[in-house]
């Protein structure tokens, strides 16, 4: 009975969905205030019985309520409730759910802070939003309902499959979809902004605070992903370049570009058309990632049933959304425009380069990725794209970029000084040049690794020196701590995510290039040498987990003579789906990683097992976090909300002629 | 410079940035496809010599082999027609299994048998990888 109710609720949600996606754009047409007034009630009613559904779904998981088949093809009597809760989205049916609730969380608290909003821009924002529900929910009802019996009910479930039965399942699934449906808010601004044919500085400040939190929980969701990965698939890797990173790193990049974009159209009223262009991108783009991923057309842990159904309404909607939003930006962005002029030299120009690079980079990796797909969809032979192409596109253009990332904050808006940039330059060119050389040196690193660590280190200084003239601007007498806090919480997000990509250059270049990892055939008691350090063997015993057993072996890793970790991998066998598991044990450490792996016991009694060496490993995940956290500072900067306090006809109102 | 050349320079820029940009990504392309290949075209000589490539099947039952140092393992890649025997160094991944399927990485060595720097199973126990798939249905046709 409650399933059904679940079921109910999500249909009354559709209902609620085509009301908030209609009546609102026929007020904002019209001008008609009560149908506008409809948009907040109704957005809220929707997310209610969204939540209901989501609720439902948890608690058929929670209490084993295997009648229901979603719950009997990913969840388990045996298995621990904290995964049963995340069995919710295990599955594709729920992940779409899971879309859609986060779609009603953003919606949500989009409603509740745009009280200072132009009512025509709020009703048009949740309309679009109401619109991309109206989409989901369908797809959900119509193709992929989680709430479907099966009856007489299954014994027990199928289990979870073993891979995702960590904690990094509990956090990346929701942490990545708030990531992707958060860009769904910038799309709505910008459909907003060209239906009502208002797209000035005001537009870009209201749009900024939401695309920036979007895009750091983007980040933080990527990160968690790639940290998983790293010790749960049990050999080290951290990035693959598989197709399913990819669908999620390209919304990264054109999200990355976009934050920029916006910031230009904001503080110089310029870039307006394509900043718009880049919303809607950065939304298909998720969009896109949403349809490799949940598909089935992509063969991985993330790629669920294979049902030709949802792959065709998937398709079809998506060209709907993209379609209908390039089609309306054509229409309308000529009367856009770009907006405020600039110079050749100038910090308008060096983001502008900034945008066109990410969105090289986008287009390169879009390629990697669908060209194979495409090959392989029109008879044309199977091929793969590996991580030598992108490695061979990637880095070639993110050299560059991390250079530039340094200068760009050192550019006046508008016109800029040259000799004023060159002079404070010097001293991150000669720290660079420093730091390459040492590394060619002392390190005897390749010619590329001493241009990875010198671009990190000239980014490091650079925005270090940025951050220091700055504070120093500050009337003398200034307190420190007064001087860090009267600086804007923006401009700190900015100086966070730039010091985090140098970070994270400098913690890739040097995993890349000096990690060292050894397979060798141990019995108890035997040893691997790996450079300096020593991995013993010591004993192996027998676990048995609530869903598995396992054989945990026990490693003492010293350096010359001295213990400096012992490790416990594992071999699990789950014994439900009948899967062997490598449960890698890693000691983290500031400057390095040792990584151990059991893969598989001989007939002799041995164990093949793999070590590894990963130096500057955790900078990698530092840089990281830094970047994601930059973004959310920025998006918590003050100036976002006091914007409440200017009326809507002080600002700038530049307003476009509206096409007959 | 006038706003006009200003202009002019700019456009030129991003039109240089994109050629190359479209240039890395197509000489990339030229270098690292990998292509595809089934035992039976194997077998008949039609996989490149010294560029590598990725073969798919199944492991034949009975075929997997290590060798003394225990870290060398041979096994054979068959289509149910035809088969390839592949050497490789190194940890299998989990759901390697004889019988079941897998997709291997690498190059043609001297003596015709396939060199693997990688050997992919997938993630689920009842998944058959579709290029391991593809080629079984290929060799059954």
């Amino acid at each position: 009975m409650i399933p059904e109710l679940g079921n109910f609720a999500l249909i009354l949600a559709l209902g609620l969905a085509l009301v908030q996606g209609t009546l609102p754009l026929v007020g904002a047409w019209r001008g008609d205030a009560r149908l506008m007034a409809v948009a907040r009630p109704v957005a809220l009613g929707q997310a209610l019985f969204v939540t209901v559904g989501f609720g439902v779904l948890v608690y058929a998981f929670v209490t084993n309520d295997f009648s229901v088949s979603y719950v009997a093809g990913n969840s388990n009597s045996r298995l621990p409730v904290q995964y049963r809760v995340c069995s919710v989205w295990g599955g594709h049916e729920g992940s779409v759910l899971l879309w859609i609730q986060i779609l009603a969380l953003w919606t949500v608290a989009v409603a509740a802070f745009s009280r200072s909003l132009p009512r025509e821009l709020v009703a048009r924002v949740i309309a679009v939003m109401g619109l991309v529900s109206v989409g989901f929910l369908c797809f959900l009802l119509f193709t992929s309902n989680p709430f479907a019996r099966s009856l007489p009910a299954a014994l027990d479930g199928r289990d979870l499959n073993p891979l995702l039965q960590d904690l990094g399942m509990i956090a990346h699934p929701p942490i990545l979809y708030m990531g992707y449906v958060g860009f769904s808010v910038a799309f709505a601004f910008a459909i907003a902004a060209l239906l009502g044919g208002r797209l000035d500085a005001a537009w870009a400040r209201w749009t900024r605070p939401w695309t920036l939190l979007a895009w750091s929980f983007l980040t933080l969701g990527i990160f968690l992903g790639s940290a998983w990965a790293y010790y749960e698939l049990g050999w080290g890797g951290w990035w693959f370049w598989d197709a399913v990173e990819n669908a999620s790193f390209m919304p990264w990049l054109v999200g990355t570009a976009l934050i920029h974009s916006l910031s230009v159209t904001e503080k110089r009223d310029s870039f307006r058309n394509w900043t718009v262009l880049l919303a809607i991108l950065a939304f298909s783009l998720s969009l896109l990632g949403t349809f490799l991923v949940r598909s089935g057309v992509l063969t991985s842990v993330h790629a669920f049933a294979s049902d030709p159904t949802r792959g065709l309404y998937i398709l079809g909607f998506l060209a709907v959304v993209i379609g209908g939003a390039l089609a309306l930006y054509a229409w309308r962005a000529p009367s856009v425009g770009l907006g405020g002029r600039f110079a050749l030299f100038s910090r308008e120009s060096l983001l502008l380069l900034n945008n066109v690079v990410l969105a090289a980079a986008a287009g390169t990796v879009l390629l990697g990725t669908l060209y194979p797909l495409a090959l392989d969809a029109l008879g044309l032979g199977k091929i793969s794209v590996g991580p030598p192409y992108f490695d061979a596109v990637f880095v070639p253009l993110s050299i560059p970029l991390v250079l530039l990332t340094a200068v760009g904050p050192m550019l006046a808006w508008k016109q800029a000084s040259a000799r004023d940039v060159l002079r404070r330059l010097r001293p991150v060119v000669l720290g660079a040049l420093a730091f390459a050389l040492l590394a060619l040196v002392a390190l005897r690193a390749s010619a590329a690794t001493a241009v990875g660590i010198g671009a990190a280190a000239w980014l490091l200084i650079g925005t270090a020196l940025e951050a220091a003239k700055r504070l120093r601007a500050h009337a003398a007498g200034t307190r420190w701590s007064r001087r860090i806090a009267a600086t804007p919480l923006g401009w700190w997000g900015m100086i966070a995510a730039h010091a985090g990509l140098a970070v994270f250059v400098l913690g890739v270049t040097v995993v890349k290039s000096f990690e060292t990892s050894a397979d060798a055939s141990l019995r108890i008691g035997e040893s691997v040498a790996l450079g300096d350090f020593r991995f013993a063997f010591e004993a192996l015993e027998r676990v048995e987990g609530p869903n598995y057993i396992a054989a945990r072996g026990r490693f003492e890793v010293t350096r010359d003579g001295k213990v400096v970790a012992t490790l416990h991998p594992e071999k699990r066998f789950y014994v439900v789906q009948k899967m062997p598991m490598t449960e890698a044990a890693v000691d983290r450490g500031a400057l390095r990683d040792l990584y151990v792996s059991l893969s598989e016991a001989t007939a002799d009694g041995a164990w093949v097992v793999r070590v590894q060496h990963k130096p500057l490993m955790g900078w990698i995940w530092a840089g990281a976090l830094l970047i994601a956290a930059g973004g959310a500072i920025a998006a918590a900067d003050r100036r976002y909300r006091a914007a409440k306090r200017v009326p809507a006809s002080v600002a700038i109102p530049v307003s476009i002629p509206l096409p007959n | 410079m006038k706003p006009r050349h200003k202009r002019l320079a700019l456009v030129v820029a991003g039109v240089a940035g994109l050629g190359l940009g479209a240039w890395l990504v197509l000489a990339a392309f030229q270098q690292n496809l990998v292509f595809f290949f089934t035992p039976t075209q194997v077998a008949a000589g039609e996989a490149p010599h010294g560029r590598s490539f990725r073969i798919g099947g199944m492991v034949e039952s009975g075929s997997l082999r290590r060798e003394g140092d225990g870290i060398a393992v041979s096994f054979t890649v068959t289509d149910t027609a035809r088969s390839v025997p592949v050497r490789y160094r190194g940890a299998l991944p989990d759901l390697f299994k004889e019988g079941k399927g897998v997709v291997a990485q690498g190059r043609l060595g001297a003596d015709g048998a396939f060199i693997a720097d990688e050997v992919l199973a997938k993630h689920d126990e009842n998944y058959m990888p579709p290029d391991a798939a593809y080629a079984v249905k290929q060799a059954q046709k």
